[in-house]
C-alpha cells in the first residue's frame, strides 16, 4: 500500500475528526482571506487618494472667474503646488453624466445650476498641504467648501491600520487554534492506530515510513480547508462587486483581476498546508517518539 | 551468535524482569525458553530486538553491541530478525497478502518485486489460496502461519517466536512447529518462547528454563 493510500485511509475512517479539523482550518483561511483583500483593497483605495488632487475648493455660485484666477496666481506663487484644475459647472456636470450613465433617473434630477464650481488642488508633497490650505482659508471669496483630503487620509490610514491589527490579531489566533485543534486530531489517530504502529515497528519500518501518512494527512486538511476558503471568499467578492463598485466609483479596485486572486490561492494554500504539516509535526513529535 | 553477558533487566516501576542472565545462542540452534508466566520470556526476546534495554550487562547479535545501536542499525537489526507473536499482531485492515508485504514495503521495496517474493513465500506456507482474505476470516492456525510468512519474506537470520502456539490447538500447533523446523533446517536461528510441555518434551532441543529471571536450566535436549 502506497503512503498516500494510508493517509487517505487515516482521514476517510474518521469523517468526523477530518470534518473538524477541515472546519477550522476553513474557517481560519477564510479569515485570514477576507483580511488580506480588505488589507489590499485599503491600500489601493489609501493610494488613490494619495495621487489625487488633495484640496478641492467648492465655490459659491457669485463667484466670478478672475476671483478664481487670482486665487490660482496665488496659490502657484507658492510653488508648492504641482497642478491645479479648475472645474466649471459644465465640466461638473458632464463628469457628473460620465459616472452615472446608467441611472437615468438620477441624470434627469440634475442640471449645470445644482452643481458647484471647484478648484482641485494638488500638492508637490503632502506636507505643504497644511499651508496651501491656510492660504485658501484666508482668500474673501465665496467658497462653499474646502475637502481637504489630509483628512481623508488620515482616517483611512487609521483605518488600514486598525483592519491590519484586527487581521493579524485574529487570524493568528484562529491559525494557533488550528495548529492546536490537527495536534489533537492526528494525535488521536495516533492513539488509535498503537497496535498498527507497534507491529510497523517490529517489522523495521522508520520513524519516518510511519510518521509521513500523518504529516500528509495535516497537509491534506490545510489544502482542502484553504481551497474552500478561498472559493467562498472569492465567491462572495464577485457576489458583492457590483454593490461596491458604486460604493466605490472611480477607485480602480474593482473587479479584482484574476491573477491578484490566483496569489492570493497560492498564498492560502502555502499557509494553510505549513499550518497542517507544522500541527501534524507536533503531534508525531508529541506522541511517536 | 547471540551473546548476553551479565544481563539485568528492571522495568520502571521497580520490577526485576532478568537477572544474571549469560547466555550464547549460536547460528542456526533452535532453542526453547520456557518458564511460567512473568519468568521473563518475552522480555528476553524483546532484548533480542532491542524493543527494550538492559538496565546493566552486554548484548551482541552477530558482533553488534545492541546498547551501543544507533537508529538506522536499529532498523536494520529488526529487518534481520524475524518475530512471531502468540496474538498474531495482524493489520485487521490489510489482507494476508498485504500483511505479509508489509515487511518489504517497510525497507522500500517496489510493488512490482514484493509480488512474487509474497507469493513465493505464501506457497513454502500454504497460504495461497487465503491470500486475498482479512486476518479476522483466517483460522488460529492460518493467523499465525501468516505471521511466520511475514517473518519469513525477509529472509531473517533469527526468527524469535513468542508463544507462537498459546492459542492454537493441538494439532494445529503441531503443524506450526514443524514449519519452525523446516525453517530453523533451512538455516535460520528459531529462538522460542513456549508454555507447551509436550511440543518441548517430544522435539528434544536446547531447552533454557527461566525462574524468576534467572537462568535455571540450561540443556542441550532439555525437557520441560
Amino acid at each position: 500500500m502506497t503512503l498516500l493510500k494510508t493517509a487517505w485511509q487515516h482521514i476517510r475512517r474518521s469523517p468526523y475528526q477530518t470534518l473538524t479539523a477541515i472546519m477550522i482550518m476553513l474557517l481560519t483561511m477564510f479569515a485570514a482571506s477576507v483580511f488580506l483583500v480588505a488589507a489590499y483593497g485599503s491600500s489601493v483605495i489609501l493610494n488613490y487618494f494619495e495621487s489625487k488632487p488633495q484640496i478641492t475648493v467648492f465655490f459659491k455660485d457669485e463667484v466670478k472667474r478672475e476671483e478664481i484666477n487670482s486665487l490660482e496666481d496665488k496659490l502657484k506663487g507658492t510653488e508648492k503646488v504641482s497642478s491645479l484644475k479648475y472645474i466649471s459647472k459644465e465640466e461638473a456636470l458632464a463628469i457628473y453624466k460620465e459616472q452615472n450613465k446608467d441611472d437615468p433617473l438620477l441624470l434627469e434630477l440634475v442640471t449645470a445650476n445644482i452643481l458647484p464650481a471647484s478648484l482641485e488642488v494638488s500638492a508637490k508633497d503632502v506636507k505643504h498641504l497644511g499651508e496651501l490650505n491656510n492660504i485658501i482659508k484666508n482668500e474673501k471669496i465665496g467658497i462653499d467648501e474646502v475637502v481637504y483630503q489630509k483628512d481623508i487620509i488620515d482616517s483611512l490610514i487609521s483605518w488600514t491600520n486598525a483592519i491590519r491589527t484586527i487581521g493579524v490579531v485574529l487570524v493568528g489566533f484562529l491559525t494557533a487554534t488550528s495548529l492546536l485543534i490537527i495536534l489533537m486530531v492526528v494525535g488521536l489517530k495516533i492513539g488509535q492506530k498503537k497496535e498498527e504502529i507497534e507491529i510497523l515497528r517490529l517489522v523495521g519500518a522508520s520513524n519516518w515510513y510511519i510518521r509521513k501518512p500523518f504529516i500528509f494527512e495535516g497537509a491534506f486538511y490545510g489544502f482542502i480547508g484553504s481551497s474552500l476558503a478561498w472559493l467562498i471568499s472569492y465567491g462572495l467578492i464577485i457576489y458583492a462587486t457590483p454593490y461596491l463598485s458604486s460604493f466605490l466609483s472611480g477607485i480602480p479596485l474593482l473587479p479584482l483581476a484574476p491573477i491578484l486572486m490566483i496569489k492570493f490561492l497560492g498564498i492560502e494554500i502555502l499557509t494553510g498546508m505549513s499550518v497542517g504539516i507544522t500541527g501534524s509535526l507536533l503531534a508525531v513529535w508529541r506522541y511517536l517518539r | 551468535m547471540i551473546q548476553f553477558k551479565n544481563i539485568i533487566k528492571k522495568f520502571g516501576n521497580g520490577l526485576l524482569a532478568l537477572s544474571d542472565i549469560n547466555l550464547v545462542v549460536e547460528n542456526q540452534e533452535f532453542v526453547f525458553i520456557t518458564g511460567k508466566s512473568g519468568a521473563g520470556k518475552t522480555t528476553l526476546l524483546r532484548l533480542i530486538i532491542r524493543d527494550v534495554l538492559p538496565t546493566s550487562g552486554v548484548i551482541s547479535v552477530d558482533g553488534d553491541d545492541l546498547i551501543k545501536l544507533s537508529g538506522k542499525k536499529t532498523l536494520e537489526l529488526r529487518r534481520k530478525v524475524g518475530m512471531v507473536f502468540q496474538d498474531f499482531k495482524l493489520l485487521t485492515d490489510r489482507t494476508v497478502f498485504e500483511n505479509v508485504a508489509l515487511a518489504l514495503e517497510v525497507v522500500g521495496r517496489k510493488p512490482k518485486e514484493i509480488k512474487p517474493e509474497v507469493e513465493k513465500v505464501l506457497t513454502q506456507i500454504g497460504l495461497l489460496n487465503q491470500k486475498d482474505l482479512f486476518p479476522i476470516q483466517l483460522s488460529g492456525g492460518e493467523a499465525q502461519r501468516t505471521v511466520i510468512a511475514r517473518a519469513l519474506i525477509t529472509k531473517p537470520k533469527i526468527l524469535l517466536a513468542d508463544e507462537p502456539t498459546g492459542n492454537l490447538d493441538h494439532v494445529t500447533s503441531w503443524d506450526i512447529l514443524k514449519l519452525l523446523e523446516e525453517i530453523n533446517q533451512n538455516g535460520t536461528t528459531v529462538i522460542m518462547a513456549t508454555h507447551n510441555v509436550d511440543i518441548v518434551n517430544k522435539l528434544k532441543k536446547r531447552v533454557v528454563v527461566l525462574e524468576k529471571g534467572k537462568i535455571k536450566r540450561d540443556e542441550k535436549e532439555g525437557k520441560y
